[in-house]
């Protein structure tokens, strides 16, 4: 089994490792602030905002963000698109440390951290809350077993291989059935407040529209994350990867703003996107930048052939996807008339976090078969 | 001492409402909730908003009428909706709508995620934000009292009576006839008949609702539905999902070799 990356250009150790280390510090602190003291004094959450940057970012865009792990595997396993296999590894990866943060972050936020496994075994299946703790606990699972073959080929346990490799289909299908439920129930969770979310948010269609747009932030952190890594591991681009991602990405985006417009129309909002108050734009920015601009750059053969245009796009998309959960979770729930505005320590355990995943990912990387394990596979 | 089990219900008539807070008082009183220091902001409300030893608060509402300034009062505490929207947002079930009207919630199965906060229509459940490990508190209907064959606490003690208590369906009967007899004190408007799938609390008013301070825009029909609509068709997804992918996969990945283990590694595990 031959290794294609070179070790010497991976130390672990660098300045940005020592950066994340200190992020990652920051945010052990603020954890350790956070579970000493409660909920209360280490936020800036009230009973007229009881969700803060926890519940939006963490787990709202975590859980999406983290979607390039099912629409990979879909493309590869299912659809048999064999140009995709170098990718796989990297975005199971991502989105198994991924959903490692989310259950992380699940954890810090609730209020009695130790009776997290309540769900569990107290079932209220009407709750979608009680679905979206099971599904995120099982898809974890299934990212842990896809992702298994890696710490395997390392450590050559070539029968536990082939017998894990039996599971491959049914696990992928499984993977992609429990990512459509939770991904689509974190908009589910929003149905429930018709009095609550302005009317440009509020739609009967808002857990198809969180399912689609995760399938098309997962591509877009598909992209981001294979320029950035060939960038920091001074590998060469998959530009032909990329250049098909992104064409999906824009494929995806298209369908969503359809979806997006027509729901719209159908309900009588169109108008309230242009009356120029603080909600209209929002949404304006948020479709603006977060959909319609990455779509057209990504229609553009050139800009889908440079990799800074991919990357511009990608970025785009990300912040627009963010910009929604955002919006869905703070910005347009009406008439709370109460600004919120995280503290340092809520800020220290998010960004610990994302501190945390990009340097499991790098270890990951430079310790296991990760990159082109296509490659040394055949 | 028969245990009761028909529907409670509780009509507030706010033009009798005097704004004495003998209901806060008593409700603190009965449910042994503390009280915590208060700023003066210029209204009358105190304390400024119900919190987690508050379970239920008069609020003080400023409105014009010919030129002249007007107080009125409103009693504001849990709904207990026939189909509350903080049980079926629960994932651990710590809500039980009973059914004698109370909803009530169990401490010791919360997880904390506040679910329920965000769920409920009216922004009644609150959060110990000060505590270590804390819990949400909301009015309990005083559902020990109404098992026990009484009246709630704040009931009880509503000096001008502008609260009275007794099976659903009588005082729903009661809040009409009052309406009908005299059109020219109430609007015609029961709150809480019909919102949210209809609630144990009632309120009749002089003034039109959306100027008490009450909450407007909230759906007629029961929220838990909303969800529900998403929820019940996980099945067929699932099932749908499983048979397409699969023959989805099996179709595109026929005479590759990538897609199962040969027969002879098959036959070396065994």
């Amino acid at each position: 089994m031959s290794d294609t990356t070179n070790k010497k250009d991976l130390s672990v150790f660098s300045i940005g490792t020592l950066i994340l280390l200190a992020v990652i510090a920051y945010g052990v602190y603020s954890a350790y602030y956070r579970f000493s003291y409660g909920l209360g004094p280490s936020t800036n959450l009230s009973d007229s905002v009881p969700w803060g940057i926890w519940i939006a970012f963490d787990v709202l865009c975590g859980v999406a963000l983290a979607a390039g792990g099912f629409t990979i595997t879909a493309a590869v396993y299912i659809f048999n698109m064999k140009k995709y296999k170098p990718i796989a590894r990297p975005a199971i990866l991502t989105a198994f440390i991924g959903y490692l943060m989310v259950v992380v972050g699940l954890v810090v936020d609730i209020g009695q951290p130790t009776r997290f496994w309540h769900p569990l075994v107290m079932w209220q299946h009407r709750s979608v809350m009680f679905e979206v703790v099971w599904c995120i606990t099982l898809y974890s699972i299934v990212l842990g077993l896809e992702f298994a073959p890696a710490f395997l080929e390392k450590l050559k346990l070539n029968l536990l291989l082939k017998f894990l490799k039996f599971f491959t289909f049914p696990l992928v299908i499984l993977g992609i059935i429990l990512s459509f439920l939770h991904q689509s129930s974190l908009g589910a969770f929003f149905l429930i407040m018709p009095g609550k979310l302005h009317p440009l948010w509020y739609s009967k269609l808002m857990p198809q529209m969180f399912y689609i747009s995760a399938i098309a932030v997962g591509l877009a952190m598909v992209c981001f994350e294979s320029i950035v890594s060939a960038w920091a591991f001074k590998r060469d681009y998959e530009t032909d990867i990329i250049r098909g991602v992104g064409k999906g990405t824009a494929i995806t985006l298209l369908v969503y703003l359809i979806v997006k417009v027509a729901d719209l129309g159908m309900r009588g909002a169109l108008p309230l996107a242009f009356d120029g108050g603080t909600a209209s734009k929002l949404f304006l920015a948020e479709v603006g930048l977060g959909v319609v601009a990455p779509m057209v750059l990504l229609a553009i053969r050139g800009v889908r052939e440079s990799v800074s245009g991919v990357l511009g796009a990608s970025v785009l998309v990300i912040g627009g996807v963010i910009m929604n959960r955002f919006n869905t979770n703070f910005f347009a729930q009406l008439g709370s008339g109460v600004s919120y505005f995280p503290t340092s320590k809520e800020i220290g355990i998010t960004l610990g976090l994302i501190a945390l995943g990009v340097f499991l990912y790098r270890l990951a990387v430079v310790f296991l078969p990760v990159l082109h394990e296509a490659k040394a596979e055949h | 001492m028969a245990t009761i089990t028909k529907p409670q219900g509780a009509l507030v008539d706010l033009t009798k409402c005097i704004g004495c807070r003998g209901c806060q008082v008593t409700c603190k009183s009965w449910n042994q909730r503390s009280t915590k220091k208060t700023q003066m902001t210029g209204n009358f409300t105190s304390p400024g908003d119900m919190n987690s030893e508050t379970y239920t608060l008069v609020k003080f509402i400023e409105n014009d009428k010919d030129a002249d300034v007007t107080w009125d009062f409103i009693k504001v505490q849990c709904m207990h909706c026939k189909n509350p929207a903080c049980a079926s947002a629960c994932p651990v079930g710590a809500f039980t709508k009973t059914p004698a009207g109370p909803v009530t919630y169990e401490p010791e199965k919360c997880i904390g995620c506040r679910y329920c906060m965000m769920a409920c229509p009216f922004q009644i459940p609150k959060y110990e934000w000060d505590k270590k490990y804390p819990v949400v508190q909301k009015c309990t209907f005083c559902a020990e009292r109404i098992a026990d064959g009484m009246e709630p606490a704040c009931v009880k003690t509503c000096p001008p009576n502008a609260i009275i208590f007794g099976d659903h369906d009588k005082i729903l009967a009661e809040a009409e006839r009052r309406i009908k007899e005299h059109p020219e004190k109430y609007v015609n408007h029961i709150y809480g008949k019909e919102e949210a799938g209809g609630t144990a609390w009632m309120y009749l008013s002089s003034v039109p609702f959306d100027k008490m301070g009450f909450k407007a825009g909230i759906p007629k029909g029961p929220l838990p539905d909303l969800t529900w609509a998403s929820l019940s068709k996980i099945p067929y997804a699932v099932g749908g999902l499983a048979v397409i992918l699969s023959a989805i996969a099996f179709i595109r990945n026929r005479g590759n070799s990538d897609s199962a283990v040969p027969p002879d590694e098959k036959g070396k595990e065994g």
